[in-house]
């Protein structure tokens, strides 16, 4: 039955039936009349963030660490200009977020209003899906066809753009079960033929390798399930983008760590050896493929992805599979045990003896120093410390979140949140306090970098406002580290703007905003921090000074191969100025 | 043809792949900003548009059909059809090339001034060329010209001699060719 109401009386309604517990948004003139519908109802949490920015990271926090829907409301012009970056960075992740705007009134769009913008016209690029809802009546289908696209198929950001006058006109509303998309029906199940065919070429493989990544964690904790399954069946190795990790055990004996330009040595070599590459849920990206007419070069290839654009993008691949990670691995997992091949043991024992012997570089290995903390040591010591607690990380970008990435270890998806296709800057702190409302009891830690943590600095203001006892770990090394580390190794060590000058006092800061403010410069005191700042039921900003000019190693220098890794340990400064050729120096 | 392959960040891969033409023809939803979304698309993502029409053709259901005409390597055709078909109001996305010689046609507006001699060049040519005069004074023709790309283009080349002003062109539209509707 179609019910009579105002606009921004659906807006609610839609929320609240598409079972939306918690919003993150920014009030202004657009989308007063929505304001007003939230203050007269209890089901729809608001969460006042302090720039719409961070209400957009928050909402993807919140969705990452709970594979629901993130939810944002914005006023129109700065309020959607804001929400920008965080969009695009939940359309490369491929992250489900429905972000409502408000929109100057229907009459006056087009005039230079106050506070107006093309909404739909800057955010077209940047979300997967947009709406500008001119008419009442269609508003509550819009919405809820706005929830279905962001969630159905690859995740992704979408907005409906909402004007004012819309928001106060009455018109009829209809419920979520009435929604039908008419052309958006992605394909969820793969074509049988080419399970068939990806067992057979998985059962006769020599070197096979799992290259796995954030599509695992997106299609559920069913796909993480079977994937680890398959993986034990198989006994293969496996090895996980930067957005895949958790999908499968760190602590497993088969797990090689994360592969790409800051991978591990071993994960990296078996990629460039292998003969058959299983990629799961990975799109082939530039920071894991290195120079692409040396990738892989021995390998068929086996591609599963649910968007058919993401098959032969920058890679061939010999068996795409199209569909959900999960339904394809069921699928697989079925084939593989009725067939129950016998797989060539011999040559798989030869296989994990090179890997082995790539293991024995131990590539992620530092110099630990007596006086100063190595960056590296401050996030191995943060894992030792918190891993048998119930912990959700995420991380700025830097070097701070490769170090993460490689020393901190995850066992279980949806547990890590970092901004990987765009690298925002900034993503951490107001993703942790999405993860931290979606889980109150649990430690919800960003490793954060002193450069990126400024750039939202705004939000530790939400976080104590909401009581989230969020802890934000800062490797402060007083420069933008990954920049610095770059000029280093393209651009003869000139380190143009790369060094902040005037950090604030984190201390003082911490104080000023309410939160517990701690520090530690001497590795001896570091793990006793630590757990300080685990003990605190505050939010707590830690400031951990490390060495200053660490860099982050292994690498893959610009537009080299998987087998021309940059070691850490045996390289000097003059090699690390000379590693990157001509050609490289143009690539990002 | 050698080509630099645009789609990585890694630019020192060459391949030796064929550029080919493509004509697709794209049914969408005929919704406030569909057009936007197909053309920002080959913007973006750096394709090349070599023609493109668009109009509603089915009122009733609110469907356009959008032809464009493009050309790349196949692998970067395939992507350009894959990444079309993404868009949430695309209905359907064919090859038409691929699927058979389509028949293409255009149409040219094309306005030719002058007096004597060439002037009756002009009409005689246009005869010939079965275009039509649609308007005229005693010193101006406008022609109305259909046919495939390369009988416009003969035809505006040859006016080009004889006092062309200007040209208007509706660019490609193409049908598969057989009972069967795509």
């Amino acid at each position: 039955m179609a019910r009579q109401m105002t606009g921004a009386e659906m807006v609610i309604k839609a929320l609240q039936d598409q079972g939306v517990e918690v919003i993150f948004g920014y009030p202004g003139g657009a989308v007063l009349p929505i304001y007003d519908e939230l203050f007269q109802q209890e089901k729809v949490r608001h969460i006042l963030v302090r720039q719409e920015g961070g209400a957009v990271h928050a909402a993807e926090g919140y969705a990452r660490s709970t594979g629901k829907v993130g939810v944002v409301l914005v006023t129109s012009g700065p309020g959607a200009t804001n929400a920008v970056t965080g969009l695009t960075d939940a359309l490369m992740d491929s992250i489900p977020v429905v972000c409502i705007t408000g929109q100057v009134p229907t009459h006056l769009i087009g005039n230079d209003a106050f506070q107006e913008c093309d909404t739909v016209g800057i955010t077209r690029p940047c979300t997967k899906h947009n709406w500008l809802v001119k008419d009442v009546n269609d508003l509550a289908r819009v919405l809820h066809e706005a929830f279905y696209i962001a969630k159905s198929g690859r995740p992704g950001p979408v907005v409906v753009d909402v004007p004012k006058d819309v928001q106060f006109a009455t018109g009829n509303y209809v419920g979520p079960s009435n929604i039908q998309h008419k052309t958006y029906k992605p394909k969820l199940k793969p074509d049988q033929t080419a399970v068939r065919e990806a067992v057979d070429l998985l059962a006769n493989a020599k070197k096979p390798i799992f290259y796995t990544g954030g599509g695992v964690i997106n299609s559920g904790p069913k796909a993480s399930q079977l994937l680890r399954e398959f993986a034990r069946l198989t006994g293969y190795p496996v090895t996980s983008t930067l957005m895949g990790l958790g999908a499968y055990p760190a602590s497993d004996k088969q797990w090689l760590g994360m592969l790409g330009m800051h991978g591990t040595y071993e994960a990296n070599m078996a990629m460039h050896d292998c003969d058959v590459m299983f990629c799961v849920g990975a799109r082939f990206d530039d920071r894991i493929t290195g120079r692409l007419d040396a990738f892989a070069p021995w390998s068929k290839k086996i591609h599963i992805d649910i968007d058919p654009s993401s098959i032969n993008k920058n890679v061939h691949v010999d068996i795409p599979i199209i569909g959900d990670v999960a339904y394809v691995l069921e699928d697989m997992l079925r084939v593989w045990k009725a067939k129950a091949p016998q797989l060539d043991k011999t040559a798989h024992k030869s296989w994990w003896k090179e890997i082995d012997g790539w293991r024995a570089k131990k590539s992620l290995s530092y110099k630990k120093q007596k006086d100063v903390i190595m960056p590296q040591y401050a996030v191995e010591r943060l894992y030792e410390l918190t891993r048998d607690k119930d912990c959700y990380i995420t991380t700025e970008v830097g070097q701070h979140q490769m170090w993460a990435a490689q020393f901190y270890h995850f066992d279980d998806p949806n547990r890590w949140m970092t901004s990987g296709g765009l690298g925002t800057m900034g993503y951490g702190l107001p993703a942790a306090i999405g993860a931290q409302l979606a889980h109150p009891k649990s430690l919800v830690i960003d490793i954060a970098g002193d450069a990126s943590i400024l750039m939202n600095i705004q939000e530790c203001s939400t976080a104590v406002q909401f009581n989230l006892p969020i802890k934000v770990f800062i490797l402060n090394n007083e420069y933008m580290g990954m920049v610095r580390q770059w000029q280093q190794l393209l651009h003869g060590n000139r380190l143009s703007h790369s060094y902040t000058e005037s950090l604030p006092d984190f201390v003082k800061l911490a104080e000023a905003y309410g939160f517990v403010g701690l520090r530690c410069d001497h590795p001896a005191d570091l793990d006793d921090a630590i757990k300080e700042m685990i003990s605190i039921d505050k939010p707590v900003l830690f400031d951990c000074r490390v060495a200053k000019l660490a860099n982050c190693f292994p690498m893959i220098p610009s537009g080299k191969a998987h087998n021309e890794m940059l070691m850490g340990e045996d390289v000097s400064d003059e090699e690390v100025g000379k590693a990157i050729g001509k050609e490289g120096k143009t690539l990002v | 043809m050698v080509q630099t392959q645009k789609q990585s960040h890694y630019p020192s891969l060459t391949t030796n792949e064929q550029i080919v033409q493509r004509t697709l023809s794209i049914t969408v939803d005929n919704e406030p900003g569909v057009l936007a979304r197909v053309i920002g698309l080959f913007s973006g993502r750096g394709y090349n548009i070599d023609s493109l029409t668009v109009t509603e053709t089915e009122h009733a259901k609110h469907v356009s059909r959008i032809t464009i005409v493009t050309k790349g390597t196949p692998m970067v055709i395939a992507q350009i059809k894959n990444q079309l078909d993404r868009l949430v109001p695309v209905h359907r996305v064919h090859d038409l090339t691929e699927e058979g010689r389509p028949l293409e046609r255009e149409l040219a507006l094309v306005k030719v001034g002058g007096k004597g001699e060439k002037r009756i060049e002009a009409l005689r040519m246009a005869e010939i060329f079965r275009a039509n005069v649609i308007d005229a004074s005693t010193e101006h023709f406008v022609f109305e010209v259909t046919g495939k790309s390369s009988k416009v283009e003969q035809f505006i080349s040859i006016m080009t001699e004889l006092g062309l002003v200007e040209v208007a062109r509706t660019g490609i539209a193409a049908i598969g060719r057989g009972p069967e509707g795509s």
